[in-house]
C-alpha cells in the first residue's frame, strides 16, 4: 500500500511535467497540423541554459534566492527565440509544402540541436547544484520531497494559466481562430504568422519549465535527454487528443502514473522476467494502444480521416 | 537502338569497373579503404530499402535501423555459438543454421515487425508513423541491452560476438581464397556478396517503381485522397511498402552480422536510421541513382572528416575542438534541414518527385548527372 501510494506520488510529479511539454507539442499541433519534433531537444536545451548559468551565478558568490529566478528567467528567454527561430528556419518556408518536407527538417532541427548541446556541454551529465534543504515528508508510509511538491504546484499554475491565456484574452482567441481555420481568421484581421510565432514561443517557454523540473527532479541533465522526453510528452498528447489542451493536461498525468505503476509492479506481474529498466517501454506501448483502440485520443475529435 | 547499343557498353564498363573496385582500392588506399567500401555498399543496400519506403510511398520512416538489428539479431542468434552458453540444455553445440536459411528467415521477421507496426499505424496520418517508429527504434535497443537477464538472449551491451561467417557453395567468405591464381582476402569477397545483393535490390527496385504497385505508391504519395478514390486499397499498399522495407532492412542486417562477426545494440542507434535517412533524401528520393549517390557520400563522409577535420583543427588550434563523429551528426542534421528548404527533390531527383516537391531549377538536373557519369 506504501508502494502504490508512492507510485502515484511520483506519477504525478512526473506526470505534471510530460503535461507541460504535451502541451507545448499539441499547441503547435492544435494550429499548424504538424508534430514539433524538435520540442524535446527545446526542454534540454532549456534544462542546460538553466543549469550552466546557475551554476556560473553561484560560482561567483551570488545568492541562490536570486540566482534562480535569473537563470530561468535566461532560459525561458534563450527557449523562445529557439523557437522561434525553429519556427522561422525549419518550418514557415514549408508550410505549403508535402507533408513529408516539415516532418524531415523537423528531425533535422533535433539532430543539430543534440548535436550542437554535446559540443557545448559535453557528453557528460551535469549535476543540479543544492540551492536549499530539500526537506522529505512522509504520510501514510510515502514520502515526497520540496522539489516534488514546488514542481506539481507550478506546473499546475502554469497550465491554468495558459487556459486563461487561450480563453480569455485576444490572443488565445486569435490562437483558436487559427486552429479552426487558418484563412478565415486571415480574412478576419488575424495576423497568423505573428501568433504563430506567439504559439511556438509560449510552448518553448513551458519547455523551458519543465526542462528546470525535469533537472532539479533527478539531479541530472543531459544533451541526449530531450529525445526520450520528447517521445513521451507527444505520447502524453496523443492520449489525451492531439491538438487538445485539456486533453495533454490530462494525458500527460496519466502517462506520468501508468509509468510509475508500471514500473513499480512490472517485476512482480511478469514474475520477476521484466524489471524496472523497462520503465522507457510502457510510453511506447501506451502510444500504439492508443492508435490501435482510439486514435483521437480520451479527449479529442476524430483524426483518422483528416488524410 | 544505337542508343540501346550505347548504354549496354556502359554496363558493362560498369560492371567492370565495380568487379575491379576492391583491387584497386586495395592497391591505390589500402586494405582497410576496401572495408569501407563493404560498408557503404551495406549503406546503399539499407538506403535502397528506405527508399522503398520514404521515396515511393513517402511514407517516413525514422526507425529504420531498428529493422537491421533485427535481421542481424536473428542472424547472431542462429548462427553463432551464444545459444549454447545461454541454453545449454536445449542447443548444446548452438543452432549454427547456414546463413542462407537465415537471411529469408531475417527478412521474414523483420517484416513481420514492420507490419506490426505498421497495421495500426499506417490507418492514421503519416506524422504518426514517423513517430511511432521513432519510439520503435529506441525500444528495441532498451530491449536489445536489457534482455541478458534473467534469461541471457542478447547478451545486453556486451553483444553477440563469434558470428558464422557466409560461406557461398561450401566456401568460407572469412578467409583468402585463391581463384585462377588470383588471391581474393575475404574483404574482397564479402564486397562481391554485397555487390550482388545491391545489384538485386536495384533490380527489385527498378521492377517495383515501374510496376501497377510502385504506381500505385507514387498516387498515394502524391494525393492519397484521390488515389483512394481511384479504387487504391491506400492502407494495405502502404503497408506493403513499410513490410518490403522492413524485409529489406532486415536483410541487410543479417549480410552486416555475417560480415562484421559481431553484433551489439550501439550498432542501432537512432543516428544510424537518421544517417540512412540522410543518404536518401540527400540523393533524391524515389530515385535509385541518387540514393546510391547519396550513399556513397555518406558513407565515405566520416572517414574524410576522420581525415581531415582532425590534422585540420590540429594545425589549426593545436588540439581537436570538434570530434568528427559529431561533425558528421551536425552536417547530417543541417543537410536534411537545407536539403528540404533549398533542394527538397535532393541531389539527383526523379522527375515524379520534382514536379511533386516542386523544385524549379530545371537546368541543375542535367549538370548533376553528367557529372556523377
Amino acid at each position: 500500500m506504501e508502494i502504490l501510494l508512492q507510485q502515484i506520488i511520483n506519477g504525478l510529479v512526473q506526470g505534471s511535467i510530460y503535461a507541460l511539454v504535451a502541451l507545448g507539442y499539441t499547441m503547435v499541433y492544435g494550429i499548424l497540423g504538424l508534430i514539433n519534433f524538435a520540442h524535446g531537444e527545446v526542454v534540454m536545451v532549456g534544462a542546460m541554459l538553466v543549469l550552466s548559468s546557475l551554476t556560473a551565478m553561484l560560482g561567483w558568490g551570488i545568492p541562490p534566492v536570486l540566482a534562480l529566478p535569473v537563470s530561468v528567467m535566461l532560459a525561458i528567454t534563450g527557449c523562445m527565440a529557439l523557437g522561434y527561430g525553429i519556427e522561422r528556419i525549419a518550418y514557415r518556408p514549408l508550410r505549403h509544402a508535402p507533408r513529408l518536407a516539415p516532418l524531415i527538417t523537423a528531425i533535422g532541427v533535433s539532430i543539430v540541436l543534440q548535436n550542437l548541446a554535446m559540443m557545448i556541454w559535453g557528453r557528460d551529465y551535469h549535476s543540479f547544484p543544492q540551492l536549499f534543504a530539500n526537506t522529505t515528508h512522509s504520510f501514510g508510509g510515502a514520502v515526497i520531497n520540496d522539489i516534488q511538491i514546488i514542481i506539481f504546484i507550478m506546473a499546475v499554475a502554469i497550465m491554468a494559466g495558459l487556459m486563461v491565456v487561450v480563453h480569455h484574452t485576444r490572443l488565445g482567441r486569435a490562437m483558436r481562430a487559427i486552429a479552426e481555420n487558418q484563412h478565415a481568421a486571415q480574412l478576419m484581421g488575424v495576423d497568423v504568422n505573428r501568433v504563430i510565432s506567439i504559439t511556438f514561443m509560449l510552448g518553448s517557454a513551458m519547455a523551458a519549465v519543465a526542462g528546470l523540473m525535469v533537472s532539479a527532479n533527478y539531479g541530472l541533465a543531459h544533451y541526449y535527454m530531450g529525445f526520450l522526453l520528447g517521445l513521451k510528452a507527444f505520447t502524453a498528447a496523443v492520449l489525451g487528443g492531439i491538438g487538445n489542451l485539456r486533453g495533454a493536461m490530462l494525458g500527460g498525468l496519466l502517462l506520468g502514473l501508468i509509468e510509475s505503476l508500471g514500473a513499480g509492479y512490472i517485476g512482480d506481474l511478469s514474475g520477476g522476467f521484466f524489471g524496472s529498466n523497462y520503465q522507457d517501454v510502457f510510453a511506447f506501448l501506451v502510444l500504439i494502444a492508443v492508435l490501435v483502440f482510439r486514435p483521437s485520443g480520451l479527449l479529442g475529435e476524430r483524426l483518422a480521416e483528416r488524410a | 537502338m544505337k542508343a540501346n547499343h550505347k548504354s549496354k557498353l556502359l554496363l558493362a564498363a560498369l560492371v567492370i569497373a565495380l568487379l575491379l573496385l576492391p583491387f584497386i582500392t586495395d592497391a591505390l588506399l589500402g586494405r582497410s579503404w576496401v572495408r569501407i567500401v563493404d560498408f557503404a555498399m551495406l549503406y546503399i543496400m539499407l538506403a535502397l530499402g528506405l527508399n522503398i519506403v520514404v521515396g515511393y510511398a513517402g511514407l517516413l520512416d525514422l526507425g529504420y535501423i531498428a529493422f537491421f538489428a533485427v535481421g542481424a539479431y536473428c542472424y547472431a542468434l542462429t548462427g553463432s555459438p551464444h545459444l549454447a552458453l545461454a541454453f545449454p540444455m536445449m542447443f548444446p553445440a548452438g543452432v549454427h543454421l547456414p546463413f542462407w536459411i537465415v537471411l529469408p528467415m531475417a527478412a521474414l521477421v523483420a517484416g513481420g515487425f514492420g507490419v506490426l507496426l505498421g497495421a495500426p499505424t499506417l490507418r492514421l496520418r503519416g506524422d504518426y508513423l514517423a513517430i511511432v517508429t521513432l519510439g520503435f527504434g529506441e525500444i528495441i535497443r532498451i530491449f536489445l541491452n536489457n534482455l541478458d537477464a534473467p534469461v541471457n538472449l542478447t547478451n545486453g551491451p556486451q553483444g553477440i560476438s563469434r558470428i558464422d561467417p557466409v560461406s557461398v557453395a561450401g566456401v568460407s567468405l572469412n578467409s583468402t581464397q585463391h581463384i585462377f591464381g588470383i588471391a581474393f582476402p575475404a574483404v574482397h569477397l564479402y564486397f562481391y556478396l554485397f555487390l550482388a545483393f545491391t545489384a538485386l535490390v536495384v533490380f527489385v527496385s527498378q521492377r517495383l517503381e515501374r510496376s501497377r504497385i510502385g504506381r500505385a505508391w507514387m498516387a498515394i504519395r502524391e494525393d492519397e485522397v484521390a488515389a483512394s478514390a481511384m479504387g487504391i486499397d491506400t492502407r494495405n499498399l502502404k503497408l506493403l511498402a513499410f513490410a518490403m522495407g522492413a524485409m529489406s532492412g532486415g536483410a541487410s542486417g543479417a549480410l552486416f552480422a555475417g560480415f562484421q562477426g559481431f553484433v551489439s545494440p550501439e550498432s542501432f542507434s537512432l543516428m544510424e536510421s537518421v544517417m540512412v535517412l540522410c543518404m536518401v533524401v540527400l540523393g533524391g528520393m524515389g530515385n535509385i541513382a541518387g540514393v546510391i549517390l547519396g550513399g556513397i557520400l555518406l558513407a565515405l563522409l566520416p572517414e574524410v572528416l576522420r581525415h581531415i577535420v582532425v590534422p585540420a583543427q590540429q594545425a589549426l588550434f593545436g588540439r581537436t575542438l570538434v570530434d568528427p563523429e559529431s561533425l558528421r551528426m551536425l552536417l547530417f542534421g543541417t543537410a536534411l534541414i537545407v536539403m528540404m528548404l533549398y533542394r527538397p527533390a535532393g541531389l539527383l531527383p526523379s522527375r515524379v518527385r520534382r514536379r511533386e516537391l516542386g523544385a524549379d531549377e530545371p537546368a541543375a538536373e542535367t549538370s548533376v548527372y553528367d557529372a556523377t557519369h
